[in-house]
């Protein structure tokens, strides 16, 4: 399992990950990702943290088109929090000159809950079953494409989503330990590498 | 989410721009850079609301902002004014010598400087949601960051040896240390801080940065040591690359061309202890 270690929370999905038996490597510069016998995890992991800063050393580092490829190719990939900005086709209210991986039908809008005074930790229900779960300056998908299956909504925003291989949530399951969607990460890893 | 992250002090929002640009995680809107606070003297005091909101209203990643040692109400209005973070800083003059502030009487998180174990473990006691290492501020001079920084992770080194050798000792720690026995036995359990802990003081350049990462640290502070350089903007994304890539020589000896000038320093040595801001906070 790769955990994209540019910035952000990275430790809290290693340990999880690692909790649930896979081996963590951390991933930065390309050849990270891709090894001369292709790409050398089964999964990825993109964590929270501030979406423009990862977004920006992506490109400093060239890792963005590796990952973009290897996401549109079938890698499983869970994105939470900034990880689901970096998913997404759009971003409503960008900072200056950010961008994204674009490879999620879905546009997203930043911090759409208020600033970090108003970060929660709460029960929500998902399509994957019952999560316990933080928000911290979280995201919200605004509009999802027809291809979109929409996993989890917080109120009326849409707070979790899915297409082919990749997932998105808005929150944070790895802070509460909640390891739902991680066991899914590593389901379709298995089931992708048992196809391969 | 700063984790991995650099903090960049800026005193107006056009810094704060270049901050973002750069790959900042997160600003610090304040007047005056610790460097100027040192050289221009007199007390130093939470920034106009002004500066602050304008500040905010220039970026999208979070803004922290600064209130003295003890000074609640200073806390109050920078609640009120929404910022992301507060920092209770002993870069700004003390506003009670004795007491701290009682940051669980707020719902915006605390950031608060230590120079070691038992004072980290007072303020977390006190409801900070983060830990800097205090440094010398406004020096370009590392050494007190790395001594702070080293002092944190050896004190829990050492509780989490106790541990495992035996944990009766670690009442005596807690007393030896000043701090609460539960936070005590937490640290010696994990062999972490139950908070995030980042470090500030004198970083002025990518591989002190970099250095400070590979002594453990979650994140950087960096105060004068962007906006007194010769090119501001250069410097902070160079320092933001090697805080992200900080295992890698390659990658910091990159970061670290052709920056220009960086601040000019002046060595803790030479500070006369009254001028020392490290030895503020208790």
């Amino acid at each position: 399992m790769g955990v994209l270690a540019l910035q952000g929370g990275v430790r809290e999905h290693q340990f999880l990950l690692e909790g649930l038996g896979a081996r963590v490597v951390p991933l930065r510069t390309p050849p990270d990702l891709l090894g001369p016998d292709g790409l050398r995890v089964d999964a990825l992991v993109l964590p929270g943290g501030e979406s423009s800063t990862i977004d920006r050393l992506l490109r400093l580092f060239g890792t963005d088109e590796p990952l973009r490829d290897a996401i549109r190719g079938g890698l499983p990939t869970l994105g939470t929090c900034a990880g689901l900005v970096l998913l997404a086709r759009t971003v409503l209210d960008p900072a200056p000159g950010q961008g994204s991986l674009g490879v999620m039908d879905v546009a997203v809008r930043r911090n759409a809950f208020g600033p970090q005074l108003d970060s929660a930790e709460m029960d929500l229900t998902t399509a994957l079953g019952p999560a316990r779960v933080a928000f911290i300056r979280a995201p919200r998908v605004e509009t999802a494409g027809p291809g979109v299956e929409v996993l989890a909504r917080r109120g009326d925003a849409i707070v979790g989503v899915r297409q082919a291989t990749a997932t998105g949530i808005a929150f944070h399951p790895e802070l509460t330990g909640e390891t739902l969607f991680h066991r899914r990460l590593l389901a379709d890893a298995t089931g992708a590498s048992q196809a391969a | 989410m700063l984790k991995g992250g650099v903090i960049m002090d800026v005193v107006t929002p056009d810094q704060a721009r270049i901050a973002e640009d750069a790959g900042a995680v997160a600003v610090m809107a304040l007047e005056r850079v610790p460097a100027d606070i040192r050289a221009q003297g007199g007390v130093a005091r939470m920034s106009d609301p002004d500066l602050i909101t304008g500040i905010k209203q220039a970026v999208s990643i979070p803004v922290m902002a600064k209130a003295r040692i003890g000074h609640f109400v200073e806390a109050q209005v920078l609640e009120h004014l929404a910022v992301d973070y507060i920092d209770e800083s002993e870069v700004l003059s003390p506003a009670d010598y004795v007491h701290h502030i009682d940051k669980h009487a707020f719902t915006v998180p605390f950031v608060c400087g230590a120079t070691n174990l038992g004072e980290a473990l007072r303020r977390i006691a006190e409801g900070a949601a983060m830990i800097r290492s205090k440094g010398e501020a406004g020096t370009g001079d590392v050494s007190e960051a790395t001594r702070h920084i080293r002092t944190i992770r050896h004190e829990i080194a050492v509780l989490r040896a106790t541990y495992e050798s035996g944990p009766e000792e670690l009442y005596a720690a807690a007393k030896d240390l000043q701090a609460p026995y539960e936070l005590v036995r937490e640290v010696a359990e994990t062999g972490s801080l139950p908070v995030v802990l980042f470090t500030a003081g004198g970083v002025a350049t990518p591989a002190d940065a970099a250095l400070m990462m590979q002594l453990g640290s979650d994140g950087v502070f960096v105060g004068s040591g962007i906006f007194k350089s010769g090119n501001p903007a250069k410097r902070a994304a160079a320092i933001v690359k090697a805080t992200a890539l900080y295992t890698d020589p390659g990658a910091i000896a990159d970061a670290s061309r052709g920056l220009g000038e960086a601040m000019v320093g002046i060595n803790v040595a030479d500070l006369a202890a009254p001028h020392r801001l490290a030895e503020r906070g208790w």
